[in-house]
């Protein structure tokens, strides 16, 4: 890079947490655990975790987001189907090998059948790990909704406070949700600075400085955001011939590196995408005046953002989709699903739907966490960028 | 072994004729809504549903998975999942879906009936989470009015709903009373709700009565293949007269079968409870594997999705949209998590006195299948009951594959065979 020697700091940081996001963002952990050798580890499995309720309790929420494409899955897929997305398999793949005796407890969500399922699989066959449950409202015009969701986070909280042997009061929580509001405000910057001017923010980087803050205390990942975005914003690349799209598909089971660096090098500019969605979930400050887990459960009713995950009868989803790319300035979309993933696959239908309603080219690829080759992925999207850029 | 010829299971009794009648008339009804705008249609799913208050509403009930099912037992789903396939929808979609929304985008006329339109799609969120996708979409394509009737899933260890669980089912219950009102001009008529309630009560129960049957030597009918007769009366007439009439029918003649020692094969060799919903396409040549070696469902998971009756509950008029709400959230297979599945299972096991269980793994279904494997582990290992694992689909006729599942099952009863040879062999008595 040109002007490397301008600000090496960021470079520097994002190949050192590259190894990690690479090699085993669990191992991390391990060594931080031993390290801070009183405080509890929660694995949150995506989407979206309430981790201010985890956080106010001591302790600390770490994403458990699947094995990369270097974990050998031996065990699980006697468990799970062939059918079954590959986050399933290798999540479990983890829990068999003991890589997850790290944790203290595991908490899934209402995302999809296969996850749920896991949730039940995690309980009998670790019943050492605390394993939790959060069903989310998929009723959002119902007046009763808050509500619910409010004692539901309650029953979480009481399910901690057991956990970690101590009551946890509004005080810690509110100040947890500062925590994160900050962070998740944060990463709206590093997006916004990505999407502004994707020549000087690659989409790599983007998502090792996100993925870092999925296994980092927040007020660490906090202090990493703030030092990349100011260097970030000091860089100045010249913009390349390439196209601009907004990347969908990828909210659950995350795509290799290798592969979302291939996108870009194949000729796009992604100026949004919707990987590590759960920690990034809102698009607005959660209120910090007030109960806070009212506050909390109103958040994820108003100020969420959308998701193959989340049904809200409110607003079509592909309109959502649309939106983006009209507000990004993006010229095309590229959907990025998880095979087997049959959230985003419906999702799919709805998407194409509106899209070639709206004109707005697409491409349709599939992917696995566990791949390694990446040609054909990189040979379609760059002749999907040609027929885009000699049209 | 010598091979053993397939014994006719075509039994017809009076209850499938009755059974026939009733659906026709059903299906008729159908027609007569989309043909004629006689009525108002509500879609819904099966799985544990507040059809009672549709029905106090006088709204047609109309499940997509029927069509999607009567679709593949006619052996005319495949064409309609591949239309879905060409306009977006994933070759690993759920099929039911697929088949569905193939259906709703043509002119929606089948072998069976033609489907209204819907005046509300009543999204009842009742475990699967393609559910969600299924009537979202549906409500897309048809801009008809969508309501998400949010049912908590079943996570606490304890297996209950939590009190708040309850409540917010039956505060979303009243807004959907508000909904019907506004839709059909009605006003909610509480006593007419009661009388339905109690109909519902009634055929739950008489249903639990006829479901401990299977529990006799032979059993009096296949708690799978035969249930599947009575479990479409069970869905589309509950909370009417005439459904209750029908399970009053086949009580009686189900009793009357098993007073005999009457059971639907001339020999009942093993006896097993099966997981999983069956392969509607080939539904004859499935059954035809087992009947071959005397082997007779005794216990079904699949006869529960829509409401699991006989472990207790029932419909109570005194408190009808609270035990909607329970039947919702607690007795039905769907939105229970899949550890009371396992235990459910066990159950039906040791209670019904089954010989192996049978898992029928259906790749659309992940709700059922995800991690059947871990269930496989849990009764071999766990339990030690012999347990079969096959593979195909609910609604896909390109994924069954019939050579292979005969071998399977061949394989498994011979061994079961064999043990048993072993068995009588060393009891006392046995010549040894
Ligand atoms: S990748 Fe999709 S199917 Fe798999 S667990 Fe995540 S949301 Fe569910
Ligand atoms: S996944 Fe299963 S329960 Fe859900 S719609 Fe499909 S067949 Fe029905």
């Amino acid at each position: 890079m040109a002007n490397e020697k301008a600000h090496p700091a960021i470079e520097a940081l994002i190949s050192k947490y590259r190894e990690v996001v690479e090699g085993s963002p669990l191992e991390y952990t391990a060594d931080w655990k031993a390290k801070h050798p009183g405080v509890k580890l929660v694995g949150c499995y995506p989407l979206y975790t309430p981790v201010e309720i985890i956080h106010a309790g001591g302790m600390l929420p770490v994403a458990v987001i699947g094995g990369g494409n270097r974990l050998e899955i031996a065990h699980a897929d006697s468990r799970f189907q062939s059918f079954v997305c590959s986050i399933v398999k290798s999540t479990l793949e983890l829990g068999l090998t003991g890589q997850l005796k790290i944790l203290d407890g595991i908490v899934f969500h209402s995302i999809c059948d296969p996850a749920r399922n896991l949730a039940s699989v995690f309980t009998r066959n670790f019943p050492d790990l605390m394993v939790e449950y959060i069903h989310f409202p998929q009723n959002l015009t119902s007046r009763h909704a808050v509500s619910y969701l409010a004692a539901e986070y309650r029953r979480v909280k009481a399910s901690y406070e057991k956990l970690v042997g101590r009551p946890i009061d509004n005080e810690a929580l509110c100040q947890s949700i500062r925590v994160y509001n900050e962070q998740r405000g944060l990463l709206r910057d590093l997006y916004r600075l990505r999407s502004q001017s994707p020549q000087n923010l690659s989409t790599v980087e983007t998502y090792i400085l996100t993925r870092i803050g999925t296994f980092l205390p927040p007020e660490e990942h906090i202090a990493i955001l703030k030092e990349a975005i100011a260097a970030a914003s000091r860089r100045d690349e010249r913009l390349k011939d390439r196209i601009k799209v907004v990347l969908e598909g990828s909210f659950c089971e995350q795509p290799p590196l290798e592969l979302i660096e291939g996108l870009e090098a194949a000729g796009c500019y992604i100026l949004d995408d919707d990987f590590l969605l759960g920690w990034r979930w809102f698009s607005q400050d959660v209120a910090v005046e007030g109960d806070p887990i009212q506050n909390l459960a109103r958040a994820y009713l108003d100020r969420s953002v959308y998701s193959g995950v989340k049904h809200d009868t409110r607003e079509p989803k592909a309109k959502h989709l649309v939106d983006k790319v009209r507000e990004t300035g993006a010229s095309a979309v590229v959907i990025l699903a998880a095979k087997f993933c049959e959230p985003a696959l419906f999702d799919y239908a709805l998407y194409r739907r509106a899209l070639e309603a709206e004109g707005i080219p697409h491409l349709y690829l599939e992917f696995e966490e566990k791949m390694w080759i990446f040609d054909k992925a990189r040979t379609e999207v760059e002749t999907f960028v040609e027929s885009m850029l000699f049209d | 072994m010598a091979k053993k010829e397939t014994p006719k299971t075509n039994y017809q009794g009076q209850m499938h004729l009755l059974q026939k009648d009733l659906m026709g008339r059903y299906f008729d009804s159908l027609t007569r809504a989309a043909e004629q705008g006689e009525g108002k249609a509500a879609y819904m799913l099966i799985s544990g549903n507040p059809v009672e208050l549709m029905l106090a509403f006088d709204m047609i009930p109309v499940y997509p998975e029927i069509n999607a099912l009567q679709l593949a037992v006619k052996k005319v789903a495949l064409p309609y999942i591949q239309k879905a396939e060409e306009i977006g929808y994933s070759m690993d979609n759920c099929a039911y879906v697929k088949a569905d929304v193939g259906l709703f985008l043509g002119d929606r006329k089948t072998p069976f009936a033609t489907i209204p339109p819907p005046a509300l799609i009543l999204c009842n969120y009742v475990g699967c989470n393609v559910y969600l996708q299924w009537f979202e979409h549906l409500a897309e394509y048809s801009h008809g009015e969508i309501f998400n009737l949010d049912i908590p899933f079943m996570r606490d260890p304890s297996g209950k709903p939590t009190k708040e669980d309850t409540e917010y089912v039956v505060k979303q219950l009243e807004e959907v009373i508000e909904v019907c009102e506004r839709i059909t001009g009605k006003k909610f008529d509480y006593q007419k709700l009661q009388k339905i309630v109690s109909y519902s009560g009634q055929t739950g129960e008489l249903w639990s009565k006829i479901k401990g049957l299977t529990k006799r030597v032979p059993s009096p009918f296949d708690a799978y293949f035969d249930s599947v007769t009575m479990m479409a009366p069970l869905y589309c007439l509950r909370g009417t007269e005439e459904g209750l009439k029908f399970f009053e029918t086949a009580y009686k003649e189900m009793e009357e079968k098993a007073e005999l020692g009457m059971g639907p094969l001339p020999e009942e060799r093993f006896r097993f409870v099966i997981e999983g919903p069956p392969p509607w396409p080939y539904l004859r040549t499935f059954r035809d594997l087992f009947a071959k070696w005397g082997a007779v469902a005794v216990a079904s998971t699949y006869s529960t999705v829509g409401g699991l009756w006989e472990f207790g509950f029932k419909h109570d008029p005194n408190r009808p949209l609270e035990s909607i709400a329970e039947h919702m959230l607690e007795w039905n297979l769907t939105n229970r998590n899949f550890l009371q599945r396992y235990d459910q299972i066990r159950r039906y096991v040791q209670e019904w006195s089954a010989d192996a269980l049978v898992i029928h793994s259906v790749k659309s279904c992940r709700l059922f299948s995800a991690g059947q494997g871990d269930m496989r582990e849990y009764f071999t290992k766990e339990l030690n009951i012999p347990t079969l694992l096959i593979e195909s689909d609910i609604e896909d006729p390109r994924y069954f594959s019939e050579a292979q599942m005969k071998n399977r099952v061949d394989a498994f009863f011979e061994s079961l065979e064999h043990k048993k040879i072993l068995r009588e062999a060393s009891a006392p008595g046995g010549q040894a």
